[in-house]
């Protein structure tokens, strides 16, 4: 399971949430160029190892989660609010299991 | 290398099987080819196959990671099928599933295609009219399609649920009777043995680290087994496609995410056709060991770990019950994940790329095993032309920036929906 730490709830399954995926692209502004449209709807990063991504906490508090996790593992390195700067050093170590 | 036959299987018999030989060479790579193919499972492989036996491009090599079909070759359930509704699909999954009709014999090596059925659910009177579409669609493009009422469904699979109690009551279906399954490790192996009689190099355990480039050219690739020289190259890793491009800095319209699939211990023949379940993403068959192969949706999360999740195969397990209530004494025997490019419209991409001598073989999101045989086909020809063959010219790159997708499910850009 991946234990993903929501700010307001705690630690909870990931079956609580909604995977809402990569966190990493900005929306640009309505008058943007088309290929910058382009590039935010149709392209990604897609990293094997830690990705940035927001998953909606849908079955608890519905509050929209930053998670930074690694996809080659699973394994969640950082949780917060849309509007934190994660960095993996945030977490206290031991705080959340390893997801698998 | 020699033709396997009746005589041949007679002749080592006797003597006690001692003198069968490799069915592929393992060869030092060379110092360059004309032609590279990255990633040595069904697509790779069919793409150096129809390369070398319809075209002439020169030599031609695989590069493969690990072993021959350990990726998603060796990780689907197995089925075949080419009961798509819209231009830019059908008539390439139909000319796939005309190469799967064909392949055994074209490969020397059974392959074990059975065409047993694929046979969709529908619950809804929606859903029979989306159907009814679909299969008036594939008979316009000269696909096989029948549509079955309850009844029918039930005298060919009287253990579904069709009682009163069903949460999802079974209205029918649509059946395409020339669909069914393979034996995924044996079309690895057929097209492996059936490229390196036509000369093929296949090197496995050569992982690429790296591209030289020269202007718009890839020149040479750097490889955990030396540097190799290339003319033209094709990508065929889906899962990995985003691992590669992104070396050469190509953002690509893909994300990466696991799929679960799981078989049973083994039982007496119970289900003899591909069912899959209409109200949820539930599809299963039987294989001729016994075990009912079966999957589902994907995790949805982004992944490259080859493994899944625990609430995926309880959604995956509740779906086939619902569908076949017998199944839920089964015992699961294994389950294992791989590892899917998600394209942004669900449909693959076949053809050329912003770099000169680079192809793309990828994003074939739940599908790409019934593809093997026709996407090496157009692939091939992609390559050996260096334009897609008209059955492959809507799957191009630059269709998501051209507002051309080719959305089969019409869920829109996103990767996790289709």
């Amino acid at each position: 399971m991946i234990i993903i730490d929501c700010p307001y709830c705690g630690p909870r399954d990931h079956a609580e949430f909604t995977y809402v995926g990569d966190a990493a692209r900005t929306r640009p502004a309505e008058d943007a160029s088309q290929a910058t449209w382009f590039d935010y709807v149709y392209l990604r990063d897609n990293p094997r190892g830690p990705h940035l991504e927001y998953w909606q906490h849908s079955s608890g508090c519905r509050a929209m989660v930053k998670v930074l996790r690694d996809t080659s593992s699973h394994r969640v390195l950082a949780c917060g609010l849309p509007a934190d700067q994660l960095e993996a050093e945030q977490l206290e170590a031991g705080h959340l299991e390893a997801g698998q | 290398m020699s033709e396997y036959s009746v005589l041949r299987l007679i002749a080592n018999t006797i003597t006690g099987h001692a003198n069968w030989r490799r069915a592929w060479r393992d060869p030092e790579p060379r110092k360059s080819y004309d032609v590279i193919i990255v990633g040595g499972g069904g697509h790779g492989l069919a793409t150096a196959f129809y390369l070398a036996k319809n075209h002439r491009v020169g030599s031609i090599a695989v590069l493969e990671k690990g072993w021959l079909g350990g990726g998603n070759t060796g990780r689907n359930t197995t089925i075949v099928r080419s009961n798509y509704m819209l231009e830019g699909h059908a008539h390439f999954y139909e000319k796939s599933l005309q190469l799967w009709e064909q392949l055994s014999r074209e490969l020397n090596y059974n392959v074990m295609f059975s065409q047993r059925g694929v046979l969709n659910l529908g619950h809804s009177d929606a859903q029979m009219d989306g159907f009814a579409r679909r299969g008036n669609s594939m008979r316009l493009n000269g696909i096989d399609a029948e549509l079955l009422d309850r009844d029918q469904v039930r005298r060919r699979i009287p253990y579904l649920d069709f009682s009163d109690s069903a949460r999802f009551p079974i209205y029918g279906g649509i059946l395409q009777p020339r669909g069914g399954t393979a034996r995924h490790d044996a079309v690895a192996w057929g097209l492996a043995r059936g490229a390196d009689r036509l000369g093929v190099d296949i090197i496995q355990n050569c992982e690429v680290t790296g591209f030289k480039t020269q202007g718009n050219q890839i020149t040479a690739i750097e490889t955990t087994r030396g540097e190799i020289g290339c003319g033209k190259v094709g990508f065929a890793v889906a899962g990995n496609t985003t691992q590669l491009t992104s070396k050469l800095g190509l953002k690509m319209p893909i994300e990466s995410h696991v799929l679960q699939a799981f078989v049973t211990e083994p039982v007496k023949p119970l289900i003899d056709s591909v069912v899959t379940f209409g109200a949820s993403h539930f599809y299963i068959s039987q294989s001729d060991k016994g075990g009912l192969v079966l999957g589902g949706d994907l995790d949805f999360y982004n992944s490259y770990a080859q493994r899944g999740n625990m609430p995926t195969i309880e959604h995956v397990m509740a779906a086939g019950q619902a569908m076949i209530p017998g199944l839920s004494r089964m015992r699961i025997l294994r389950h294992w994940g791989g590892v899917m490019d998600m394209s942004m419209d669900g449909s693959p991409i076949i053809g050329t790329s912003p770099i000169d001598n680079l192809y793309l073989n990828c994003g074939w999101c739940y599908g790409g095993f019934k593809a093997t045989p026709g996407s090496g086909w157009v692939f091939a020809h992609t390559i050996a032309n260096g334009e897609p063959h008209p059955i492959n010219a809507k799957l191009t790159l630059d269709r998501f920036e051209r507002g051309k997708l080719i959305d089969e499910g019409g869920k829109g850009p996103f990767p996790g929906h289709h």
